[in-house]
């Protein structure tokens, strides 16, 4: 996590400070030649690495801070615990492997490949044991899908507490996943008629189970064993993990070992204690799935703020919904009041991150950014007094409500909430 | 790797020709599209007969697998379920299931169920659903007995899951419903056949999903323009709780121990790396003031001392024998023991898998060092 930025004694606001000052500088005809053009900087004059200094590579030194983080204070233990991806360090639409964020409830298995083994038992008219290579012989997809924690923004429910939107929307990631339909597993063992759910299970210490409908299971469920072009990484899952596109998360289960068909429900801790929404009444949803129409605005953002000082301004966020693709994102620079349509820019696929723009010239007053999305299915991101006024305060799951960024005079941005 | 490798002895990839079995009806793989589109004008003929070929021809062997055999599915199936469906023979009561607790549960989860610290809460919370800050706890929430079978079963005791016999699960199942006044009788015996006699409290308070409770286009446009009674205000700021971690790695006050204490080999810096990797350590070891004996012993004063020497803790065998034979723990030989704990001591009931970085056992042995 070393910043070189940071080490060379430059906080960020004295940075900050200076591009403003250069910024300023840019309305001034005559100005000072630029030292970055005139001194022949090193690496001009001496050769760098040959092929082989990182055999596999890694990002730029300067980019040393796109890093996933965790907040200490939430949990007990690092090895039940969650980090966030970088969302404000990233662009388009997928999340490279390394910056996927992670949430483990036994720590990170290592799973030997050769040593695993997906076993279907249950409703299934023969029981089957595959091994790596036998799934390997399916036919193969590839799909985009985004994953994201029913607890993401979980932390905003009583009102606004983290200042970044990795910590306020990073538990989500989207990425290609290469692997086997569901479907084509179950009819090799043969699904019997009466069975109505599957449990997925892991191989780690937690053994995770979650309840699964068996509709879900035959429609879009995959078994995968890639992302992004390569293995699953170890803290996704390697060597598998099946894919419930849209839904929760916590039922994307990782370091996967084994599915029962059954024909009711198992009621596990996962769905019982954990990823049931407590409303007002003392009453708790059960298998709330889908995960709902949601964005957020990842550049300005406190973690983004801008430095350039008034002008041309580049907006930028995500958008995505678990019940299709992302027909429109609309922003408004002045708290909710008014609102114009953003630009959808680079491919949508159904159940993935869709990435958004809008340009403006910033007149350097505050601004206090949101936005809204609306989905193929005729969903509307909920502002967040809208979503408390149906679900109270102690749902802790589900929240996708409008996000606001406060931009101030110097650029810097807050997480607040407005009324 | 590659540099060894002569590039014209590599065997060229053979096309892929296998069209997805009929009957794909979502499927918009990426195959069928890549495989359809890519051949030359020459090899599409003879492409699609094929391809037609195997679309009349029934679906693909259905070979793949073999079949699990009963003692495999009996060693992996361990669901139970609301029904029972699942629960094997034996049994337990709360009385049998208390020592186990004391031992095993209670440093993490306090000895009423109470939770030490911030780990979790097992008991109390009844009636409180629908206040300000809710307890959920097996007692006040949890809707099926089975559920706490099922999970101390599978995962607990943390980091030393599934190390419990069927009726030690009965035994704490019992004691955790007794201590949550689901079960009166500290000699009631919870078996397959009595599980049907609990009832937890808050089954009924479970509902199905209820959305779209928020607005849809169903409900019609959302505004465009003057959508709020004039400007509006900040109501919130997050900054004012002050609570997002730092990007920069902060030194954690109340932690940072004795360190002008120390003997003078001690290295600060390497101790403060190696509080990172204590980390990998802490869901079983605690240290300093407080700490008290976990799935793994308190690690106080462990440097330079004898093995298997804290108070209360139930070493293994291994570890029994170590300590009779003298083994001292130093810099050497913890190096050894953390690097493959299972290799270094056969039987050692440490069940973490090494760590395999010198310089990551040498930081956290240098971190241990502070706690006296
Ligand atoms: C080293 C600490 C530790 C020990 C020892 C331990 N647990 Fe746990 N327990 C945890 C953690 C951490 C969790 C939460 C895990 C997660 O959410 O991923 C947990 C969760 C639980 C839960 C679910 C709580 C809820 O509300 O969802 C139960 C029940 C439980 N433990 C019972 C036990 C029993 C019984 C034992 C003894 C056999 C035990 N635990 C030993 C750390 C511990
Ligand atoms: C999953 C739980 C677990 C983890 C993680 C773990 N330990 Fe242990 N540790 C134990 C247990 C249990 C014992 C007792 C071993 C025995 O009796 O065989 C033990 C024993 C020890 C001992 C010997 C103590 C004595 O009194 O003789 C040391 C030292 C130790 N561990 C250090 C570490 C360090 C350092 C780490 C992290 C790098 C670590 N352990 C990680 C469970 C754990």
């Amino acid at each position: 996590m070393t910043d070189p930025l940071s080490k060379s004694g430059l906080s960020r606001r004295s940075l900050l400070t200076t591009a403003v000052a250069g910024s300023a500088a840019l309305t001034v005809p005559a100005r000072a030649n630029d030292p970055a053009i005139t001194e022949l900087q090193p690496w001009m004059q001496s050769l760098g690495d040959g092929v082989d200094a990182r055999p596999y590579g890694t990002p730029s030194p300067y980019e040393a801070d796109a890093v996933r983080r965790d907040v200490p204070w939430l949990t007990a233990d690092p090895i039940s615990s969650v980090n966030f991806t970088p969302l404000h360090k990233l662009e388009g639409i997928i999340t490279p492997n390394g910056l996927c964020f992670e949430r483990h409830h036994g720590g990170v298995a290592e799973v030997d490949p050769a040593k695993h083994r997906l076993m279907i038992n249950g409703l299934v008219d023969k029981p089957l044991v595959f091994t790596m290579e036998d799934l390997k012989r399916f036919p193969r997809e590839n799909h985009v899908y985004f994953l994201e924690c029913a607890a993401n923004s979980g932390m905003e429910w009583r009102g606004a507490q983290l200042n970044g939107c990795q910590f306020t929307h990073g538990m989500v990631h989207c990425v290609v996943y290469t692997g086997v339909k569901l479907k084509h597993i179950l009819e090799e063992a043969g699904v019997k008629t009466n069975a109505k759910w599957i449990m997925p299970e892991g191989a780690d210490a937690s053994a995770m189970t979650r309840s699964i409908p068996i509709e879900k299971a035959l429609d879009d469920c995959m078994v995968a064993f890639a992302m992004n072009g390569e293995a699953l990484r170890p803290e996704q899952g390697y060597p598998l993990r099946i894919v419930v596109p849209g839904w929760e998360g916590n039922m994307w289960v990782k370091w996967l070992r084994r599915i029962e068909v059954g024909d009711e429900p198992w009621h596990h801790r996962e769905e019982t204690s954990k990823y049931t929404d407590l409303l007002a009444s003392g009453k708790a949803r059960r298998f709330t799935w889908e995960m709902d129409v949601k964005s957020v605005i990842t550049s300005p953002s406190p973690q983004a703020p801008i430095t350039h000082g008034k002008g041309r301004t580049v907006l930028s966020g995500l958008a995505w919904s678990g019940r299709g693709t992302i027909d429109r994102v609309d922003v408004s620079l002045d708290g909710g009041s008014n609102w114009t349509t953003a630009r959808v820019d680079g491919p949508s696929h159904t159940k993935a991150l869709h990435r958004f723009y809008h340009e403006f010239d910033w007149d350097g007053e505050p601004l206090l950014l949101q936005s809204r999305a609306i989905d193929s299915e005729g969903w509307v991101q909920p502002t967040k007094n809208a979503l408390r006024d149906v679900r109270g305060t102690e749902s802790i799951y589900h929240n996708n409500s409008i996000q606001t960024w406060y931009v101030q005079k110097d650029g810097e941005v807050e997480n607040v909430e407005v009324g | 790797m590659l540099k060894s490798v002569d590039l014209s002895l590599l065997p060229l990839p053979a096309a892929p020709l296998l069209p997805l079995p009929p009957g794909e009806g979502r499927g918009e793989g990426i195959a069928t599209r890549t495989t359809l589109t890519r051949p030359s004008s020459k090899a599409r003929g003879l492409f699609t007969a094929l391809a037609t070929l195997l679309l009349t021809t029934p679906a693909l062997a259905n070979d793949l697998g073999r079949p699990a055999t009963p003692a495999e599915i009996a060693a992996w199936d361990i669901d139970i379920r609301p029904d029972g469906q699942g629960l094997p023979e034996g049994g337990g009561t709360p009385a049998d299931g208390e020592p186990i607790y004391n031992d095993r549960c209670a440093s993490c989860h306090g000895v009423f169920g109470e939770g030490e610290g911030r780990w979790p809460v097992l008991t109390g919370g009844d009636g409180t659903l629908q206040d300000d800050r809710p307890v959920k706890t097996i007692g006040s929430y949890w809707p099926y007995a089975s559920t706490v079978w099922d999970y101390i079963h599978r995962a607990m005791p943390f980091g030393d899951a599934q190390s419990l016999s069927d009726d030690e699960v009965y035994a704490l199942t019992a004691y955790v419903l007794y201590m949550n006044d689901i079960i009166d009788d500290e000699d009631f015996e919870l078996t397959r056949e009595t599980f049907g006699e609990i009832e937890m409290p808050n089954e009924g308070g479970f509902i199905a999903d209820e959305r779209p409770d928020t607005m849809t286009l169903a409900k019609g446009e959302p505004c465009m323009s003057d959508c709020t009674d004039g400007p509006v205000k900040i109501t919130m700021r997050a900054a004012v709780l002050d609570v997002t971690p730092q990007t920069e790695a902060t030194t954690d006050e109340g932690e940072t121990v004795m360190v002008a204490a120390a003997a003078p080999a001690f290295d600060a810096g390497l101790a403060e790396k190696g509080k990172k990797v204590f980390k990998k350590c802490g869901a079983c070891h605690q240290v300093g003031e407080k700490a008290k004996n976990r799935t793994g012993p308190l690690l106080n004063g462990v440097i330079g001392k004898e093995a298997g020497a804290v108070e209360k803790f139930r070493y293994s065998k291994a570890m029994k024998k170590a300590a009779a034979e003298g083994l001292i723990w130093n810099a050497e030989t913890l190096g050894w023991y953390l690097e493959a704990p299972r290799t270094y001591m056969k039987g050692t009931k440490m069940s973490f898998k090494g760590l395999s970085d010198e310089d990551d056992r040498a930081a956290v042995i240098e971190y241990l060092k502070q706690f006296e």
